[in-house]
């Protein structure tokens, strides 16, 4: 769990799951919510590398940082949009910057909520790639390491459990579709990353996919449309 | 580690059914932090065999079908999933939790392979189980949880795409709600009616006599434990083609039970989805005029069946 102080954070509480969401800079303007990557959390994320004049948040993902850890595991990437979304909710409307596993569920939430997510920036980090997405053998995992008495982030149930996600081509190009067919943006995803995987190289042409931009070039668009 | 720490069986208001016998033991076995119920007929020094049951179900349903294993020599364990009966409710729910949790019951009863008998939603994860932990599984019997390629409907792609805005939408905006949420009290006759809505072929004096094993009473009525925060989603990557996909390698002996009429808690699949991915060593027998619940329709015709195909 991370030491770092923030600005603020607000606990967001949902039945069983507590979310924490860090303000990481004050500004004037739209707000940024930037989502880490997979066993990060909001304190890993490159704050003087961002170029945004509103206020940036970050929100710790279920089982990492500061959020609670659930018992059991039993997560996804859509556990995680629902995560987002208590997040947008609470802040209303704004542009998310999403890093690895972030990029992802920033995706998947532009898609979910296009009246509160005005564009989403995918860039590289932990937990970009996903796992196979046909069949493939489960591990059978009868342990997550030294878990006793503990409630340490991240949970390792996180690590194993989202980092083999399937993620198939045209699941993750309807979530586009959505994405495009209700934004005001002509252009509402922007995938800035270097790395690759079948999910970003087989949709990265589909309309309403920004590429060919940097981060902060993304985020500049943005925040003037 | 086991833990007694609830009443696990009514004392009040119970109810009889003709052959239904509350389990020889019961017990919480505690799956990496999640306690699950667990459920057993028959001596404990017999070979054991698993009964896996489906979605939104829980483990005495098998009231009838499980002591009728029992009696022909086996000792027979089930389990409520996770959210489900007198198992805890969990803040997060996946088919891969609940393969795990289902791996730490089975090893806590033996490291051997052992006979599975799961239905719907319970056999289409024994098929992932059975195909990624084969030394688990002596035999696999599944009944009518052979999920097939979803029929679409014959609409175009932007109609689908708003089918799915709305289902996302529905679910997120669900998940708010359920923050509060409880289960709607109500006599043991209303909870049977509301449950017979999704089993419509089942008898009431069976749906009341599951009221009273898997129901709770409180002051105000009787409630299904079933946590009210699980909701099916009825979106994401997974297809329900890959558990076919990984039924074809299995190499245990694999017997496939179908019913034919549908019904609002089938997965609406035919003879015809299935027969091309029979495993190697598979058969698959199909009961006319007869829906979902094959073993609880059919009780003593499904585990004659069983008992002959294990043996």
């Amino acid at each position: 769990m991370s030491a770092k102080t923030y600005l603020d954070t607000v606990f967001l509480t949902h039945r069983k799951v507590t979310l924490a969401l860090h303000k990481l800079r004050d500004g004037s303007g739209s707000p940024l919510l930037v989502l880490h990557g997979l066993g990060e959390d909001s304190s890993r994320i490159p704050l003087a590398d961002i170029e945004w004049n509103g206020p940036v948040w970050g929100l710790d993902f279920t089982g990492h940082g500061r959020s609670s850890v659930p018992v059991g595991g039993g997560y996804s990437c859509e556990m995680l949009m629902a995560d987002v979304d208590f997040a947008l909710t609470h802040m209303g409307p704004a542009t998310i910057l999403g890093y690895g596993l972030g990029a992802y569920v920033a995706l998947l939430t532009a898609g979910a909520r296009p009246d509160l997510v005005h564009g989403a920036v995918l860039t590289d980090g932990p937990g970009l790639a996903g796992g196979a997405v046909h069949v493939s053998a489960h591990a059978e995992i009868t342990s997550a390491g030294l878990r006793e008495g503990t409630n340490t982030t991240p949970d390792p149930w996180a690590l194993i459990e989202l980092s083999r996600d399937a993620r198939p081509e045209s699941y993750v190009a309807t979530f586009i579709r959505l994405a495009t067919a209700t934004s005001p943006l002509s252009e509402p995803i922007a995938m800035c990353c270097r790395v690759r995987p079948p999910w970003v190289t087989t949709t990265e042409d589909a309309p309403g996919v920004m590429t060919n931009v940097t981060v902060n070039e993304a985020l500049s668009i943005y925040a003037s449309e | 580690m086991l833990v007694l720490r609830r009443n696990l069986v009514p004392m009040t208001d119970e109810r009889s059914y003709p052959g239904a016998r509350v389990p020889d033991r019961i017990r919480i076995h505690d799956a990496n932090g999640v306690g699950i119920a667990t459920y057993e007929w028959g001596k404990e020094n017999n070979p054991p065999l698993f009964l896996v049951h489906g979605g939104n179900d829980f483990a005495r349903t098998f009231d009838v079908f499980g002591p009728m294993l029992a009696e022909a020599g086996y000792r027979v364990v089930t389990w409520d999933h996770r959210g489900h009966g007198n198992s805890d409710q969990t803040a997060l729910y996946s088919w891969d939790a609940d393969i795990r949790d289902a791996l730490s019951v089975m090893s806590s009863v033996t490291d051997e392979p052992a006979p599975v008998v799961a239905h719907s939603k319970g056999g289409a994860i024994m098929l992932l189980l059975a195909e990624s932990s084969p030394y688990r599984v002596k035999s696999l019997v599944n009944i009518d949880g052979m999920p097939a390629k979803r029929r679409m409907p014959d609409a175009p792609d932007h109609d689908q795409s708003r089918l799915m805005a709305e289902e996302i939408t529905t679910w997120l905006r669900y998940r708010h709600e359920a923050a509060t949420a409880t289960r709607k009290p109500g006599t043991i006759e209303d909870l049977a009616r509301r449950r017979g809505a999704m089993n419509p072929r089942l008898t009431i004096e069976w749906l009341e006599y599951l009221v009273t094993v898997g129901a709770r009473k409180d002051e105000d009525g009787w409630r299904w434990k079933l946590d009210p925060t699980m909701r099916f989603v009825g979106f994401g990557p997974w297809r329900p083609e890959w558990s076919l996909l990984r039924m074809v390698s299995l190499s245990i002996p694999f017997l496939g039970m179908l019913g034919t009429v549908d019904e609002p808690m089938g997965w609406g699949v035919n003879e015809r989805d299935v027969r091309p991915w029979l495993p190697r060593n598979g058969h698959l027998h199909v009961f006319h005029d007869i829906g979902h619940f094959i073993h609880i329709e059919q009780p003593r015709a499904v585990a004659d069946m069983v008992l002959e195909f294990i043996s």
